[in-house]
C-alpha cells in the first residue's frame, strides 16, 4: 500500500477512536476528581488532585446492587444456555414437520418490544408472588432469553457434522444419549458465547429490571445507576464513578474474550 | 434432512425435550401478546377500573385517543426521524469504520476493539456519560459539557441548547440529535462488525479480477464490494431499525421526555402510562402499537431469512 494511502488511512482511525473514546475520557477524568474540582469549568482537564472519594461513595452506594446483578445475571445465563443448547440440537438435528414454522415462532420471542408482554407478566408474577424479587427478574431473564440461546446453539451445531451423530446412533445411543456423548463435549465455544452474550446483555438490561423490581435494595445496578442520577443535587464524580462500576464487568468480559463476543454479536443477527 | 426417517419416537422425545420452551414462550410470548391486546381495548385507565376487575370493552377508542394526542404524535414523529437518521449514521459509519479496518494495516485489531466495545456497555450507561457531555450549561456565561469545550476552542458561536432545544422542522425536533450521536456512537461498531464480516466473506477472485481488468480502488468499492454488501445493509437495517422502535433506557437515561416531549418516544410514554399514572389501557394500546410496527419489519425478514435458509 502506497505511504500516503496508509497515513490517511491511520489519520482517519484516529480521528474516528477520539469519538469512540471521548466519553471513556470523561468518564474516568471525571471520576477521579473530587467533588470541589467538578466544577463546570474543568470537565474537560484532567484531575489535578488524584481523588478516589467518587469511586469510593459510589461504590459503597452501589454495592449492594453490584451483588444483586451477580446474583441474578449467573442463574439466569446459565440455565437459559442450558436449556437453550439442547433445544438448538432438536431443532437441527431432528427435523420434523412444522420443525421450522416452530424456529420462527420461537425466534419472534427476541424481537418483540417487550413493552407488549409487561403488563401481563407483572400481573403473572405478581400471582405466584414474585414480583418484586430477583428471582422473578431470573425467571423473566430465562424465559425471554430462550430466543436466542436457541438461535445461537441451532448455528453452531448445525455446522456439526449429522454422520457423527449416526455414527452415536449406530452404537446404541439414543437421542440424549447421543447429545451428551457426542456435542456436549464439543460444545464449550458455543456455551462460552452464549454465556457471554447472555451475561451481557442480562446485565446491561433495564426496562425489566426497572419495573420488576421496586424495592431499591434489590434492584440490579443499571436501576440503581439510573436513580443515583436522579437523587439530590448530581455529583457528577460519584454518577460516572458508578457508571463505570456498572460498566466494568462486561468491559472486562469483552476485553478478555473479546473474540467470542463478536462471534454472538453476529450471530444475534439471525444469520440464519 | 432428517438423520433416520421415520422413527416417529425421536421425532416425540424431540418435542418432549421442546415443550417447556414451547410451553414458557406460547404463554409468556404469545398468550401475553393477546393479553396485552386484551388490555389495550379495555377501560381499565385508572387503578381502581383495575381493581373492580370488570373488563368494559371500549373498541378501539384507546387507540383513536393516542392518534389524536399531541404527546403521541411527538413520539411518532421522535420515532421516525430518529430511526432514519440513527439508520443513516450507523450504515455511514459502520461501513466507513470497515473498510478503514479492512485495509489490514499494523493495529487494525486494536482499533477495531475501540469501536466495538460500546457494544459491551450498557445504554443506561451511555445515557448517563451523553447527558453529562451534552448538558448545555448555562451557556455562554456558565457553559457545561461540549459547550464548555466549543468556548475554550473560541468556538462560542456552536454552543446550543443541545437536548433542551424546543426548536423544530419538520416536526424534527432537533434535541434529538445528541440522542442520535449517543446512539450511534453505541452501535456502528456493531454495523461495522457485520460489515467486516461480509468483507471478508467475498472472494478475493473477485476483486483480484475486477483488478486485472484495470479497475481502480475506487470502481472496486462501488462496482464489487458495496454492491455484494447489499445483504448485510438488509440486515443492519432490520436489526437496528427494530432497536429504535423500541428504544427506551437510552433515552429514559439521557434526557427523558425532555420540554414539551421533545425527546420523547412510545417506550417512554407506554412506560409513564402504565407505571405513573395508572393507565393500562393506554399503556397497552401503545405497547401494541410498537409491537405492530416491529412486526411489519421483523416478520417478512424472519420467512426470508428462514426460507433461504431450507431452499439452501
Amino acid at each position: 500500500m502506497k505511504l500516503r494511502k496508509k497515513i490517511t488511512t491511520y489519520v482517519l482511525l484516529g480521528i474516528l477512536s477520539i469519538f469512540f473514546l471521548m466519553p471513556i475520557y470523561v468518564l474516568l477524568s471525571t471520576s477521579f476528581k473530587s467533588f470541589q474540582e467538578v466544577s463546570m469549568q474543568k470537565m474537560w482537564f484532567l484531575p489535578k488532585d488524584f481523588s478516589l472519594s467518587g469511586i469510593t461513595e459510589a461504590f459503597n452506594r452501589l454495592s449492594p446492587n453490584l451483588k444483586n446483578s451477580f446474583f441474578l445475571v449467573i442463574p439466569a445465563a446459565l440455565v437459559s444456555s442450558a436449556i437453550g443448547s439442547i433445544n438448538g440440537y432438536i431443532l437441527s438435528k431432528v427435523r420434523f414437520k412444522g420443525s421450522n414454522t416452530l424456529f420462527a415462532l420461537i425466534l419472534f420471542g427476541m424481537f418483540i418490544p417487550y413493552q407488549s408482554i409487561l403488563f401481563p407478566l407483572i400481573s403473572f408474577l405478581q400471582d405466584i408472588g414474585l414480583y418484586g424479587s430477583l428471582w422473578g427478574l431470573i425467571i423473566t431473564h430465562i424465559i425471554y432469553g430462550l430466543p436466542i440461546t436457541t438461535l445461537i446453539f441451532r448455528n453452531y451445531y448445525a455446522e456439526v457434522p449429522n454422520e457423527l451423530i449416526e455414527a452415536a446412533h449406530i452404537d446404541g445411543a439414543g437421542l440424549i444419549k447421543a447429545y451428551i456423548k457426542v456435542l456436549l463435549p464439543i460444545s464449550i465455544p458455543g456455551f462460552v458465547v452464549v454465556m457471554i452474550w447472555q451475561f451481557t446483555n442480562i446485565w446491561n438490561e433495564f426496562l425489566f429490571a426497572v419495573t420488576i423490581t421496586s424495592d431499591p435494595s434489590i434492584q440490579p445496578i443499571t436501576v440503581a445507576l439510573v436513580n443515583l442520577a436522579g437523587s439530590q443535587v448530581v455529583h457528577w464524580n460519584v454518577q460516572m464513578s458508578g457508571a463505570i462500576i456498572a460498566a466494568l464487568p462486561t468491559l472486562i468480559v469483552y476485553i478478555v474474550l473479546g473474540k467470542y463476543f463478536l462471534r454472538g454479536l453476529l450471530a444475534g443477527s439471525v444469520k440464519a | 434432512m432428517p438423520i433416520i426417517k421415520g422413527i416417529t419416537k425421536k421425532k416425540l422425545l424431540g418435542l418432549i425435550i421442546l415443550s417447556p420452551t414451547i410451553v414458557a414462550l406460547g404463554i409468556f410470548v404469545y398468550i401475553f401478546i393477546g393479553w396485552t391486546t386484551r388490555v389495550s381495548f379495555s377501560n381499565w385507565n385508572s387503578f381502581t377500573a383495575l381493581l373492580k376487575g370488570e373488563y368494559k370493552f371500549v373498541g378501539f377508542s384507546n387507540y383513536l385517543k393516542l392518534f389524536s394526542d399531541p404527546r403521541f404524535q411527538t413520539d411518532l414523529w421522535n420515532t421516525l426521524y430518529f430511526t432514519i437518521f440513527f439508520i443513516g449514521g450507523c450504515l455511514t459509519i459502520g461501513i466507513i469504520l470497515a473498510l478503514l479496518i479492512d485495509r489490514g494495516l499494523k493495529g487494525s485489531r486494536i482499533f477495531q476493539n475501540i469501536f466495538l466495545f460500546p457494544m459491551a456497555v450498557s445504554f443506561v450507561v451511555t445515557g448517563t456519560v451523553w447527558s453529562w457531555i451534552f448538558a448545555p450549561g448555562n451557556f455562554p456565561k456558565n457553559p457545561q459539557g461540549l459547550n464548555l469545550l466549543l468556548g475554550l476552542f473560541g468556538l462560542e458561536s456552536l454552543q446550543w441548547k443541545w437536548y433542551t432545544s424546543t426548536f423544530s422542522i419538520f416536526n424534527f425536533n432537533v434535541a434529538l440529535i445528541p440522542v442520535i450521536i449517543a446512539a450511534i456512537w453505541q452501535l456502528s461498531g456493531y454495523t461495522m462488525a457485520m460489515y467486516l464480516a461480509g468483507l471478508r466473506g467475498i472472494p478475493e477472485q473477485l476483486i483480484e479480477a475486477a483488478k486485472v481488468d484495470g479497475a481502480t480502488d475506487w470502481q472496486v468499492l462501488w462496482k464489487v464490494k458495496l454492491p455484494m454488501l447489499r445483504p448485510i445493509t438488509l440486515s443492519a437495517m432490520i436489526i437496528l431499525g427494530h432497536m429504535s422502535l423500541k428504544i427506551f433506557a437510552l433515552v429514559y437515561s439521557m434526557t427523558g421526555s425532555g420540554p414539551n416531549n421533545v425527546t420523547d418516544v412510545p417506550a417512554i410514554y407506554m412506560f409513564e402510562s402504565t407505571f405513573r399514572s395508572n393507565k393500562y389501557a393506554t399503556g397497552s394500546a401503545i405497547a401494541i402499537i410498537m409491537l405492530i410496527m416491529v412486526a411489519v419489519i421483523m416478520i417478512p425478514y424472519l420467512y426470508y431469512a428462514l426460507r433461504r435458509e431450507v431452499t439452501r
